[in-house]
């Protein structure tokens, strides 16, 4: 028994290493997917991690992968720790890994010094740390389409058009850890210009289902509006807490990682009114998620829950998979090859050219502001909606808000000299 | 110095006298959150009693047992049948952790039994996400003839607000208190717990099965996991961070006692109420956030005149 088990797992072993040689000697594209499935923000990151892996699967299917060369998508699990990111960072970066895409800015903070190094760039999809949208000083980082800050000066904005945002006052709930404080520093420069006052409210990750002494300083200290930077089981309990001291829904602005289905389904009537910011589309009407639902989901080959696909979340992951491809195509016509390095997709994102035509193309028009890689600008500066709970869904209820680029540009280079000052050995590049 | 003097001594009590019906709300918070940091406390409490061993995996039960309870009900069982299934569970649970663990570990040091609790909690975790998945589950309440909804009253025109589930959470807890008070007092397996509590080698030399009563207190620390999980999964969903709220039952065990029950409720309020008092009055000299570090203060403080805690078992060892 033990001899056939022998046999049996050194055949499988030939089999597989025999099959990986093949692959590899065809043209591949290696994107390795730094998921958490499991962990306590699993309910958030199973769902980027679907919409993330059906898209490459479609392109896979439909297409032939991109360019001729099959893409080999192979996920890691971080369960959303910066260690275990780095452990698996360390674990895929030899077999040829294009671009990371961390889904979180611990992780993020935590690959940013080692991208220049290992020549694979990061794209940190609208999160991570806001001073990376310098491309001059961050050469291998991207935070396509938005940095935080952008996202933020696009929400004060919109308070701005409902009700001017002079003389009042901003509450904001964050989660207290590197994500959620990261747009504090724009909230401190911005607010003494802008003529609002900001009274902040830290969830720790202890407390995330247990905010009742939060909520309770917010009716203590009645906010004009709330804005929140919460994740995974933060936000239904927030919005849970804000109903039940009465807080006008339609005055609480969750950003993008806190306006989801998963957020909002437990929270269901009570959370009517709650607006969210987002830079995707919803629902399953586009072309390209119709033939990601054909060539994937109804083949049995996704591990979405097909209720789930169309999601903000489901939908997001796909986002993040359309801008990877869409850098890969760009490398491979800079460079002429099939299977390209870390290096060449590097340049791939910063020469896309996501336009209102090409998304048209990709089956995805109106899906997102049109997105355009550069050298100097690494998070294209784009726009956010507002979206809003109606008890059971989503509604669309602004036009892309485009950020205050006047005033976080300089507050984003200052930042981004700050990173560097006591790093001699950093390289930089220039643009011009 | 005079304002930050102001601030500490007489600013905190003018808000308070300025808005009483505020005052009040905050009690009534800080009296909620302590009833449920009692119930998580209660959990530890009753197989640290029995086993001397500091269960790492309360927090993870609670979750577990919410979960499967919710799991079930999406399942297409009936709410109540749901829940007497989430009851099997639970013994099921308490009968491995016995057969497999416990009685493996007779005569260890207690660091090991410690330690196997936090491998157990590590198993929870990876079964509980392979069968019902990550993502946050709403608790079944109405299902159950919980409340929901809020009563509104209006002292001199002010507003506190009571969530009926919250009344609901109180009630509960209370009774499941009497009833495990009625349990170890008046009855024979009660008072055979109580004995093994006092002295293992005592308890087994008069034919107490330690076994027996090992799987016992642990389908006991289940069904008050499954409480709680109802409770604060009510208030808030259920999710894999809710067993971190645990770590919110140590300042209460610290505090009470890791042997006393009623220690684990005296303990729960004070943390409870302590700690949203000084959140909401003193916080903001602290740019707030401050709740998660002054419940250990309070728990330190106490400490300081009863190292046992409140209601702990003075322990004098002659040597």
């Amino acid at each position: 028994m033990l001899k056939k088990l022998i046999v049996g797992v050194l055949g499988a072993a030939l089999v597989t290493g025999a099959s990986y040689e093949t692959a590899k000697a065809e043209d591949t594209l290696y994107v390795p997917s730094l998921s958490y499935r499991t962990g306590p923000f699993a309910g958030a990151g199973v769902q980027i991690a679907n919409g993330f892996a059906d898209y490459f699967a479609m392109l896979n299917a439909r297409d032939g992968g991109i360019g001729g060369a099959k893409i080999i998508m192979e996920e890691c699990e971080t369960a959303y720790n910066a260690q275990k990111g780095v452990e698996c960072y360390e674990a895929t970066k030899g077999k040829g890994a294009l671009v990371y895409n961390p889904y979180s800015t611990g992780i993020t903070l935590q690959l940013i010094p080692k991208a220049p190094v290992d020549e694979i760039p990061i794209l940190s999809m609208g999160y991570g740390l806001s001073a990376a949208a310098k491309g001059e000083t961050f050469p291998w980082t991207f935070t396509y389409p938005a940095s935080y800050w952008s996202q933020m000066s696009s929400i004060l904005k919109y308070i701005d058009a409902n009700g001017g945002v002079k003389g009042k006052k901003i509450g904001f709930i964050y989660l207290d850890v590197g994500y959620g404080k990261e747009p504090i520093p724009l909230l401190e420069a911005l607010g003494p210009k802008m003529g609002f006052e900001v009274a902040y409210f830290p969830v720790g990750v202890k407390e995330m289902q247990a905010q009742s002494a939060q909520w309770l300083n917010v009716r203590k200290e009645r906010p004009d509006w709330m804005v929140m930077w919460g994740f995974g089981a933060m936000n239904a309990s927030a919005i849970k807490e804000a109903a039940k001291i009465r807080y006008p829904m339609d005055k609480f602005i969750g950003n993008w990682w806190a306006a989801a289905d998963v957020d909002l389904r437990p929270v269901g009537e009570s959370g009517k009114g709650y607006i969210g910011a987002n830079f995707s589309g919803i629902g399953t009407d586009f072309p390209a998620v119709q033939d990601m639902i054909k060539h994937v989901v109804d083949a049995g080959n996704s591990k979405a829950d097909p209720a789930d696909v169309g999601g903000v979340l489901y939908n997001r992951g796909m986002f993040n998979a359309v801008i990877v491809a869409e850098a890969i195509a760009a490398a491979q016509n800079a460079t002429g090859k099939k299977s390209i390095t870390g290096a060449d997709m590097r340049v791939g994102l910063e020469t896309f050219d996501l336009s209102a035509a090409r998304l048209g193309e990709l089956g995805l028009a109106g899906f997102t502001a049109p997105i355009k890689g550069d050298c100097a600008d690494h998070e294209g500066a784009g726009s956010v909606f507002m979206q809003q709970w109606n008890g059971s869904s989503w509604d669309q209820i602004s036009d892309p808000i485009a950020p205050m680029t006047d005033e976080v540009g300089p507050l984003l280079t200052d930042a981004a000299a700050q990173y560097v000052s006591d790093k001699p050995e950093w390289k930089t590049q220039s643009c011009n | 110095m005079t304002d930050f003097l102001y601030s500490i001594f007489v600013g905190p009590f003018a808000d308070m006298i300025a808005l009483p019906d505020f005052l009040m709300q905050v009690l009534w918070e800080g009296f909620v959150a302590g009833v449920l940091y009692a119930l998580i406390a209660l959990g530890f409490v009753l197989i640290f009693k029995a086993s001397g061993v500091f269960n790492f995996a309360q927090g993870i039960m609670v979750v577990f047992s919410g979960l499967t309870l919710v799991g079930l009900y999406e399942l297409g069982v009936p709410a109540f049948m749901a829940l007497i299934i989430t009851l099997g569970v639970m013994y099921v649970l308490a009968f491995s952790v016995e057969r497999f663990v416990l009685r493996k570990l007779v005569n260890q040091p207690d660091i090991i039994l410690f330690m196997a609790t936090i491998g157990l909690t590590n198993i929870l975790i990876g079964l509980g996400q392979w069968i019902f998945g990550g993502e946050t589950k709403t608790m079944i309440t109405e299902q159950l003839w919980l409340p929901t909804g809020s009563s509104v009253w209006e002292p001199n025109g002010g507003l506190v607000i009571f969530q009926h589930i919250d009344i609901a959470a109180t009630v509960i807890a209370v009774l499941m208190i009497v009833g495990l008070g009625f349990f170890f007092s008046y009855t024979k397996v009660g008072r055979a717990l109580r004995a093994v509590a006092d002295d293992h080698q005592a308890s087994l030399s008069v034919g107490i099965s330690l076994n027996q009563i090992w799987v016992i207190v642990w389908f006991a620390a289940g069904i008050v996991a499954l409480v709680t999980g109802i409770m604060w999964g009510a208030r808030s969903d259920v999710s894999f961070s809710l067993q971190i709220i645990a770590l919110k039952a140590l300042p209460v065990l610290v505090l009470g006692g890791f042997t006393s029950i009623p220690g684990a409720i005296v303990g729960g309020l004070i943390i409870g109420i302590g700690e949203k008092i000084f959140e909401i009055y003193w916080g903001p000299l602290f740019g707030s956030g401050v709740e998660g570090w002054f419940a250990y203060v309070i728990a330190l403080i106490f400490l300081l005149f009863r190292p046992q805690g409140l209601f702990g078992d003075k322990i004098i060892e002659r040597v």
